[in-house]
């Protein structure tokens, strides 16, 4: 299917910023629609801004073109994590990826994240993932009585797990992962980011525990170092590094 | 249709639903209902901090934050309630440290704390550290750590369900109830995103923390899904909202996005300039200039533009400065929204000033609660088993204008009490009440009615109608005119919304259909804030009246309370109408009915709000 939209005329003046056609090739799946199990692509061309990113122009699309196109979105500025997907080959998040950085010459294309079951369009079934989040027991442990004020950590002790704080469970990572893509059993690179979060953390005291979850054989072992989580993180957290980090508080039991 | 029974169950898994979930849950047999997935919360979007009286590191007490969150709400806080919220915020504050949230640390290892907007040493003298912080990331530290712990005590929640309607054992849009006389909730009625199946869920006690509604205006900082959901099916259910005049508009959104760039910018040192590179702020706040309360910075900004000083190619934004900051400094307290301005306007703010201006952030007003959040379907009776914590609500402790970080803190402390008055009452309430008979009649039908209707309107035409009337017309100023202007597009575009259709017509994750009822409640919510707004003939916090642009203490000292009911109904909302709150408003099919509230004062009396 091909729809063009014109830039409506009521569009107001976008001041210098030049506007532009932009066309995205999207993935569509819906079981309920007459393909049935097979997935179909769709091409839509749109109008966009010079800021404009590519979940506006999946609104573009869903509000002016094609009311079924189904995706996941909220904040729209990268920090609640609803809406990675996979755009021109690589993991992204749609609100923080401005169209004219992807080379909008061509069409954009425009497909859910791999590894995970494809619910409708560009929607994944996330349970799969937040089931190995909650495994490695992703919360403060510790024992003893509760102090009476706040625990104390230095700045340097609170800057050794900073990175990993940063993670927004949108899952760009893990759905990056060859490892995880012939593996869905594998934890994956955000389930061991979330265990590093608080492995280092100099508070806990459950490092211990998780490292033996991990130690299983679909644990940080299967790690195979491709980077390939570290370049999908919209957070910028270098996930490689803290997985690495896990594989070695495991061999020296230092953390 | 299943039908699900539980003590408690909370709407809304943002800070508020999941505080109250961790009180609740063990205590009472407890659901979290969630049209979102947990961590994906506006919660998250929060930056700045949470202010609480810790005095570490320089001398400070609940006393004086009590003061300043009543002056900076301009004195409609309820009094009795901002001192309980700053009293607690110590221990909420300690709370969320041992649940393990992440905090920047003194060099001596204690929380760290920084300036924050409206909060000062002894009442008003000079800018005090108070906001406990991480990075630019507090709130997302205080939604992960709070589903930690919900994880952690094996919180039970349905994720992508959409409340859609409340019960209870009256019908007060029909039913004169009298005073005194028992109100009961009973359930929700909730869809399933992924199947599109309908869930009833009984319970003894329900507490709603759905969050805003800041989606009825066009340039915001919430996302789209803060639709005022909560707070919408109060009203249709016959509740009143109080004080949905009073939203407020965040000094620094991103030029054109609304992106919120926090207050900490400017708690960390950076400065407001107009096109001529001038400070404006020392002109509006001498004392505290860039760190006054949000209202007057965003009026100030707003009349630098006005008056021709406003910066770039349109002169339709100013300047916020934090060019004269070390880099490292700003890597280290700001990183998030330096990345904004570089990803999404392509400025560094290491060497150019980021364009900003007013973005609508919060809305004050809400489902009106007591302090334990019990919710009041007047302005004196509680529905029992019914509380509301967070932004649906208001308790009141944001007043006409709530201070930067007390948002944060009010989820906390609030959340709490309601979670933890929820579950006492479940455990004392006796057997669930009986629901009425076809509990999900009401939502089966909307949403067969939206379904089938073959043809119509684009819902998204109607939306963006309504958010260009709402920044148009009742955003930072507001004039008779203007409101009257608002609520005449919203007429138009309620009567319009009878004829929306949606092009999906499936039942598998259907967005489509969900954006459509959405919109229903955005509508309600605009349609209330314009007429509470028109009725208010004075400028108080975050409501600014050009034609009448003084407070006016002697006739609105008082909350606002609006209530729909049917155009058959008596105009007298409550029994207790005051002289400049017997407004009625009447709409197709119905009509809109203010009554008021006293404002509860213990040791402060109103003086003139300067800074």
């Amino acid at each position: 299917m091909t729809a063009v939209l014109e830039n409506p005329a009521s569009e107001p003046a976008v001041g210098a910023v030049p506007s532009f056609e932009v066309t995205l090739r999207i993935r569509r799946y819906n079981p309920e629609s007459v393909h049935g199990d097979e997935a179909t692509w769709d091409e839509f061309t749109v109008t966009a801004h010079g800021t404009d990113r590519v979940l506006d122009a999946l609104h573009k699309i869903k509000w002016e073109l094609d009311g079924s196109l189904t995706f996941r979105r909220s904040c729209a500025h990268g920090v609640c994590g609803s809406d990675a997907m996979r755009i021109n080959g690589r993991n992204r998040l749609a609100c923080k990826t401005l169209l004219k950085d992807v080379n909008p010459d061509k069409p954009i294309i425009v497909e859910p994240i791999k590894g995970l079951p494809v619910v409708k369009d560009l929607v994944v079934d996330m349970e799969p993932f937040f089931a190995s989040y909650r495994e490695i027991m992703p919360f403060l442990v510790t024992t003893g009585n509760e102090p009476s004020r706040e625990r104390i950590q230095s700045a340097e002790d609170r800057a050794r797990f900073d990175d990993t704080t940063k993670c927004i469970l949108c899952a760009a990572c893990t759905s990056s992962c060859p490892v995880f893509w012939t593996d869905g059993q594998y934890f994956g690179p955000a389930a061991i980011v979330n265990a590093h979060r608080f492995i280092f953390d100099s508070r806990d005291e459950g490092a211990a525990q998780r490292l033996e979850i991990l130690n299983d054989k679909e644990g940080v072992w299967r790690c195979r170092t491709t980077f390939n989580c570290t370049e999908a993180c919209p957070r910028g957290i270098e996930v490689t590094k803290a997985i690495q980090e896990v594989k070695r508080a495991m061999i020296t039991r230092a953390f | 249709m299943q039908t699900h029974q539980y003590d408690v169950v909370i709407v809304g898994a943002g800070g508020a639903g999941m505080r109250a979930a961790l009180e609740a849950s063990s205590q009472a047999r407890t659901a979290v209902i969630s049209k979102l997935y947990p961590t994906r919360s506006h919660t998250g979007a929060a930056q700045g901090g949470m202010c609480a009286a810790l005095a570490n590191v320089e001398e400070d007490n609940w006393e004086w934050h009590t003061f300043d969150t009543i002056k900076g709400g301009d004195y409609l806080v309820d009094q009795d309630a901002a001192e309980i919220m700053a009293k607690e915020a110590i221990d909420a504050v300690l709370d969320l440290e041992r649940m393990g949230l992440p905090f920047n640390r003194t060099p001596e290892g204690r929380i760290d704390q920084r300036r924050f907007g409206g909060h000062t040493r002894n009442h008003g003298e000079a800018a005090v550290r108070r906001a406990c912080y991480a990075a630019d990331r507090t709130g997302h530290m205080i939604l992960q750590t709070l589903y930690q712990n919900c994880v952690k005590q094996d919180v039970e929640f349905f994720n992508e369900f959409y409340v859609l309607d409340l019960l209870t054992d009256h019908d007060l849009t029909t039913e004169q109830v009298e005073d005194g006389a028992e109100v009961n909730a009973t359930g929700v009625v909730a869809y399933d995103l992924a199947t599109g199946e309908i869930h009833v869920f009984q319970a003894k006690a329900i507490i709603f923390a759905t969050g805003g509604a800041g989606k009825i205006f066009k340039t915001t900082s919430n996302a789209h899904t803060l639709t005022g959901d909560g707070m919408a099916l109060a009203y249709r259910r016959g509740l009143p909202l109080e004080d949905m005049e009073f939203f407020q508009f965040h000094p620094t959104g991103l030029a054109g996005l609304g992106i919120l760039l926090s207050e900490a910018a400017r708690g960390e040192g950076g400065i407001l300039r107009n096109a001529d590179g001038e400070r404006f702020m020392e002109r509006y706040a001498p004392t505290i200039k860039d760190l006054a309360p949000r209202d007057i910075v965003a009026r100030s900004m707003a009349n630098e533009v006005r008056e021709g000083r406003g910066a770039g190619p349109n002169k339709d934004y100013v300047l916020l400065d934090l060019t004269h900051l070390e880099p490292a400094h700003i890597d280290a307290k700001l990183p998030d929204i330096t990345e904004f301005a570089r990803t999404y306007l392509g400025i560094e703010p290491y060497t150019e000033p980021v364009p900003v201006y007013p973005t609508a952030h919060y809305a004050m007003g809400g489902v009106p609660t007591n302090v334990d959040g019990e919710v009041l379907r007047d302005g004196r009776n509680v529905v029992r088993g019914l509380y509301a914590a967070g932004e649906v609500a208001c308790v009141s402790v944001h007043g006409s204008n709530r201070l930067g970080t007390n948002s944060l803190l009010d989820i906390n402390v609030f959340g709490k009490r309601a979670g933890r008055a929820a579950a006492a009452y479940a455990k004392t309430a006796g057997p669930h009440r009986e629901l009425p008979e076809n509990p999900a009649r009401r939502v089966v039908e909307q949403l067969e009615e939206m379904r089938d209707r073959p043809d119509g309107e684009r819902v998204a035409d109607v939306r963006r109608a309504l958010q260009e009337t709402m920044d148009a017309n009742a955003q930072v100023f507001r004039t008779g005119e203007s409101l009257h202007k608002a609520l005449a597009d919203i007429r138009d575009l309620q009567k319009r919304y009878r004829n929306v259709s949606v092009q999906d017509k499936g039942k598998l994750f259907n967005t489509d259909l969900l954006e459509a009822i959405e919109l229903g409640f955005l509508l309600d919510i605009a349609e209330v804030t314009v007429v509470a707004a028109l009725n208010r003939k004075e400028s108080r916090g975050g409501h600014y009246r050009e034609d009448f642009p003084q407070r006016d203490d002697a006739h609105y000292m008082l909350h606002t309370m609006a209530y729909r009911r049917p155009t058959s109904a008596p105009d007298v909302a409550d029994g207790h109408v005051t002289g400049f709150f017997d407004h009625v408003e009447a709409f197709d099919g119905y009509k809109v009915v203010l009554g008021s509230k006293p404002v509860t004062q213990t040791r402060y009396e109103p003086m003139e709000r300067k800074y």
